[in-house]
């Protein structure tokens, strides 16, 4: 290293670098600049959201209602205990990190490593209960139906309680095959076809008669409108247009369907982030394993690392409270 | 950093359980509020915003500010280099969040009293 630098002769002077604008080293003011103009992009996305949200205060999807599974605990309705898990193992990732952090002023080399080593674990462990909460979220649970004016209808029981398309609907006998290469064209093929239409949705729905419909209005009591048996019945048969299971870009069995839109987007974005922190992490960790900062002389790299791991976790703070509580 | 290995660090472990303590309590605070959802908080707005939504805007806030100054360690950098960081974001952000929460409430107001039929 020493060979490439061009020794000016002003060296420790103010000119030649001796002087610390803001009493920060170069790298971490520079890490703290970055962390600026990125917590501005999330503040946007998040901004963008209550934009959104404001505009459809009264139909907007309830978040307690749409993210309540929990690992090995099937259909048991459990609002946020899996969030707040994932935030707990984020914020204990943080801890770790500012302790690894603490150790390397000390010079303590092994508890840098030791604490270091958690944080990655940590990280780990919240990228893999994100990518199982985006399984749920795609895949969803009831399944609904979309109106001629892209509005969602849900179905529910008389005690108000959520009913699956799959627990009433039986389906005609097929009359169409699915088209794939061999029997289509050549080029291209369909997603296997949907086990019910929307005939047979409206034909079970009416021979059904303990089933309701819930619109995704929400009433004073901050709940969705569930409609009378014979409204239900004139809302479904003359408004019903499709079916839609889970959640993508474009459909969404929540209900507004920019709910999915920023959710992907929000959560993608920071589970991104979180992504390159784990790999920086790893290669500070190696770095430090290796001795490199040990003959340098401080730790300051695990320091700047840290402050995007923090950042990480803040902005998750706000993701929570924006998506899941409020 | 010839100015690091000048400074005698202590370490600073105790706070750092200290304020992690007062983070788990917080969020478990949220969580608890947010399945109970008492109805005297739900029932009550300031600034046309429920009152527990207010808590917990305030909590979150409290969180930032411990996850900043403590873990970040922003309390130890210049008044300066904390100043440069912290009003720049809070005053843009504030901006962003009036402008576009303004908007969006002004577009649900259109949607909901004007001739525009949203669901036809």
């Amino acid at each position: 290293m020493e060979a490439t630098v061009i020794r000016t002769g002003t060296e420790g002077k103010t000119w030649g670098g001796g002087n610390e604008p803001l009493r920060a080293s170069y790298g971490k003011m520079m890490m703290w600049f970055f962390i600026v103009s990125d917590a501005l992009t999330f503040s946007g996305f998040l901004a963008a959201y209550g934009f959104s949200r404001f505009k459809f205060i009264d139909s907007w999807p309830i978040a307690d209602e749409v993210f309540n599974h929990f690992p090995f605990m099937h259909g048991v309705d459990a609002p946020m205990y899996y969030v707040a898990l994932m935030t707990f193992i984020l914020i204990f990732s943080s801890v770790t990190m500012v302790l690894a952090v603490d150790a390397g002023h000390q010079m303590k080399k092994s508890k840098v490593v030791f604490y270091m080593f958690l944080t990655i674990i940590g990280g780990v462990i919240f990228l893999g209960s994100q990518a199982w909460e985006w399984k749920n979220f795609i895949q969803g649970t009831y399944g609904a139906v979309t109106t001629t004016g892209g509005n969602i209808l849900q179905f529910v029981d008389e005690d108000g309680k959520r009913v699956a398309l799959a627990d009433f609907v039986t389906a005609a006998p097929a009359t169409r095959v699915q088209h794939d290469r061999s029997n289509g064209l050549w080029f291209t093929e369909e997603p296997a076809l949907p086990a019910y239409t929307i005939e047979d949705v409206k034909t079970s729905f009416l021979a059904n008669e303990n089933i309701l419909v819930r619109t995704q209005a929400i009433n004073a009591d901050g709940e969705k409108t569930i409609l009378t048996r014979a409204e239900s019945e004139r809302k479904l048969v003359a408004e019903g247009a499709g079916i839609v299971e889970g959640a993508n870009l474009t459909h969404n069995e929540y209900g507004v369907p920019l709910f999915a839109d920023f959710f992907f987007f929000i959560t993608g974005f920071h589970g991104f982030h979180v992504l390159t922190g784990v790999l920086i992490n790893i290669i500070i960790f190696f770095n430090v394993l290796l001795g490199t900062y040990e003959r340098r002389g401080n730790y300051e790299m695990v320091e700047k690392v840290g402050l995007y791991w923090h950042f990480v976790d803040l902005v998750w703070v706000f993701v929570f409270t924006f998506f899941y509580l409020v | 950093m010839a100015h690091s290995s000048t400074h005698t660090h202590e370490s600073n472990t105790k706070r750092i359980w200290l304020v992690f303590v007062i983070l788990s309590i917080v969020t478990g605070v949220e969580v608890v509020l947010g399945i109970i959802k008492p109805d005297f908080l739900v029932d009550y707005t300031f600034l046309s915003m429920k009152l527990l939504n207010w808590i917990f805007i305030i909590l979150t806030l409290y969180k930032a500010y411990y996850i900043a100054w403590a873990f970040m360690h922003l309390e130890g950098e210049s008044k300066g280099l904390r100043r440069a960081i912290v009003w720049t974001s809070v005053f843009l952000i504030s901006y962003l969040l009036f402008i576009l929460l303004i908007e969006g409430d002004y577009v649900y107001e259109v949607f909901k009293n004007n001739k525009v039929s949203w669901d036809f």
